[in-house]
């Protein structure tokens, strides 16, 4: 299975990793094996558990609002030509702009609490989902399409019943992205000015050399992030369960 | 050859008692003075064409000739660059009046086979029990009962194309288009869906685009050639006998040769 392959691939890093520590010998403040990660983990549980905790409350939200306004955006712009017409340059621009440019500006506005870290997260986000949501219900299969007008189907019927549906495949590979890339949008918004998170953590430690510490906040967060990863992508494969059965087709053609 | 007709039938005892719905008649279709150009191009000048209504009519020519195009022009899916006058017996006006079968399915994967010939009424936002009811009726007479609940994917490519038929019927349109919809099956397959399809369509007014001569010697009342010069139409071939035909009849032999002489273009029309 797919998350067997995963831990196996992790734990065949962990050994690499405690290899080049032990064949090269660097000193701990520069590179710390993985035993002693493990034990500034255990030894920081507390702040790292209250930080994480803060972290993920940021991505949670960052991801369910970006995919709420990403969703409702995709949907006016099928709907309407002319909001079309005005949504597209703002889809466009959400993704020119480099958001790790826009951290400071946002800070500024929404303050070193959870709220700019979450705005960071939906920014970007913002773009997959729209992308991906609204690609996949304008590909909709057009002979389905002109099937559906010869049957005189309402326009609203037409987008709840085909568009959507057919759009879901997309929108779960845009939901997929946006999951790996929420957590970053949260840490850097943590890193341009915080004074909770992961983040804010990992700078903190660095600033005293706690380099073990650091890295165990970056281990708790690589987990938080494949965790919500995982998770997405098994609610997206229930959701879209046709495709599975169609991919069992496949081989015969 | 006898000349088609413009006559306004309509199916045996269905217009005796009261009002019929539109969905008991079997109106002609008449297209007068049809043009049609897409993105400059002219594909039809002029073109007047009479289908008969309560019969199978199918139309052969050679692919790029328009054939499809005349489909959806009649369905109403192409109504830009169209000139001229289209009627379904008294009426002018297309909304209602067609039902679309393709040479894909179109099943939708995300819904199962029953909801999928019951798709037209859902989309319409009338599917009600007494629809749902008809649909699992309509699934038995096709040899399809046990696969209601099942979705599409599960099931061969000619039982996909008998679900498609069945949503054709279910639109209880008094027109039914069809555009090469059993090309993609296997020839025993193929048969075979065509004998089912002229026993559940008999009665209706049927257009059927096909590139292959002995599908139309088998099913068709009347066969057209149609030309690549602007929707040129041969004048109508009258098989002998009911459809469907029988594959190995040898009457249909040599009209096939016929047939295909015509799509050569050695003979005109």
């Amino acid at each position: 299975m797919n998350l067997m392959r995963l831990l196996a691939v992790a734990a065949g890093l962990v050994v690499l990793w405690q290899g080049v520590v032990l064949v090269t010998g660097v000193p701990h403040f520069i590179l710390p094996g993985p035993l002693q990660v493990i034990r500034a983990a255990l030894a920081h549980q507390g702040p790292l558990a209250h930080h994480a905790g803060i972290t993920l409350v940021e991505i949670v939200s960052g991801l369910f609002l970006g995919t709420l306004v990403g969703v409702s955006s995709a949907l006016s712009m099928i709907a309407s030509r002319s909001l079309k017409r005005w949504l597209l340059p703002i889809l466009v621009v959400s993704q020119a702009i480099p958001v790790f440019a826009l951290a400071p500006l946002l800070i500024l506005w929404f303050g070193y609490g959870m709220l700019s870290k979450v705005a960071m997260a939906v920014l970007i986000i913002y773009f997959p989902i729209t992308a991906s949501f609204y690609d996949g219900m304008r590909q909709a299969d057009p002979e389905w399409l002109e099937l559906a007008k010869v049957m005189d189907a309402k326009p609203m019927a037409v987008v709840r019943h085909i568009r959507i549906p057919a759009a879901l495949p997309a929108f779960a590979s845009g939901l997929r992205v946006a999951a790996a890339t929420a957590p970053i949008g949260a840490v850097v918004g943590e890193w341009v000015g915080s004074s909770e998170g992961l983040g804010f953590y990992m700078l903190h430690a660095n600033a005293r050399m706690q380099i073990d510490a650091m890295f165990a906040a970056l281990t708790v967060l690589a987990v938080l992030a494949l965790s919500l990863y995982f998770l997405v992508d098994y609610a997206m494969n229930r959701i879209v369960f046709w495709q599975k059965e169609e991919r069992k087709e496949d081989p015969k053609t | 050859m006898p000349v088609n007709s413009g006559r306004y039938r309509s199916v045996e005892g269905s217009s005796s008692n009261g009002s019929p719905g539109i969905s008991d008649l079997a109106p002609g279709i008449f297209l007068e003075n049809v043009s049609f150009a897409y993105s400059e191009k002219e594909i039809f000048r002029g073109l007047n064409f009479t289908v008969e209504g309560g019969l199978w009519t199918c139309l052969i020519g050679p692919s790029g000739c328009g054939k499809s195009t005349l489909l959806r022009i009649i369905s109403g899916t192409l109504r830009e660059g169209l000139t001229g006058s289209i009627r379904f017996g008294g009426f002018a006006r297309q909304e209602g009046f067609t039902a679309w079968m393709a040479q894909k399915d179109l099943l939708l994967p995300w819904l199962t086979v029953l909801e999928n010939v019951c798709l037209g009424a859902r989309l319409r936002g009338e599917l009600t029990e007494e629809k749902r009811c008809k649909a699992t009726m309509l699934l038995e007479s096709a040899g399809l009962s046990g696969y209601a609940q099942v979705l599409p994917s599960r099931m061969s490519g000619g039982m996909r194309q008998r679900a498609a038929l069945l949503r054709t019927l279910m639109e209880e349109r008094p027109v039914i288009l069809m555009d090469e919809p059993f090309s993609a099956l296997d020839a025993l397959t193929r048969l075979k869906l065509q004998d089912l399809a002229a026993k559940l369509v008999r009665g209706k007014t049927v257009l059927m685009v096909t590139h292959d001569p002995l599908e139309a010697l088998r099913l068709g009342h009347r066969i057209y050639v149609m030309h690549e010069n602007r929707g040129r139409l041969s004048r109508a071939i009258v098989p002998p006998g009911t459809p469907p035909r029988k594959a190995g009849d040898p009457a249909l032999a040599s009209l096939q040769e016929h047939l295909l002489s015509l799509l050569e273009g050695k003979e005109s029309a």
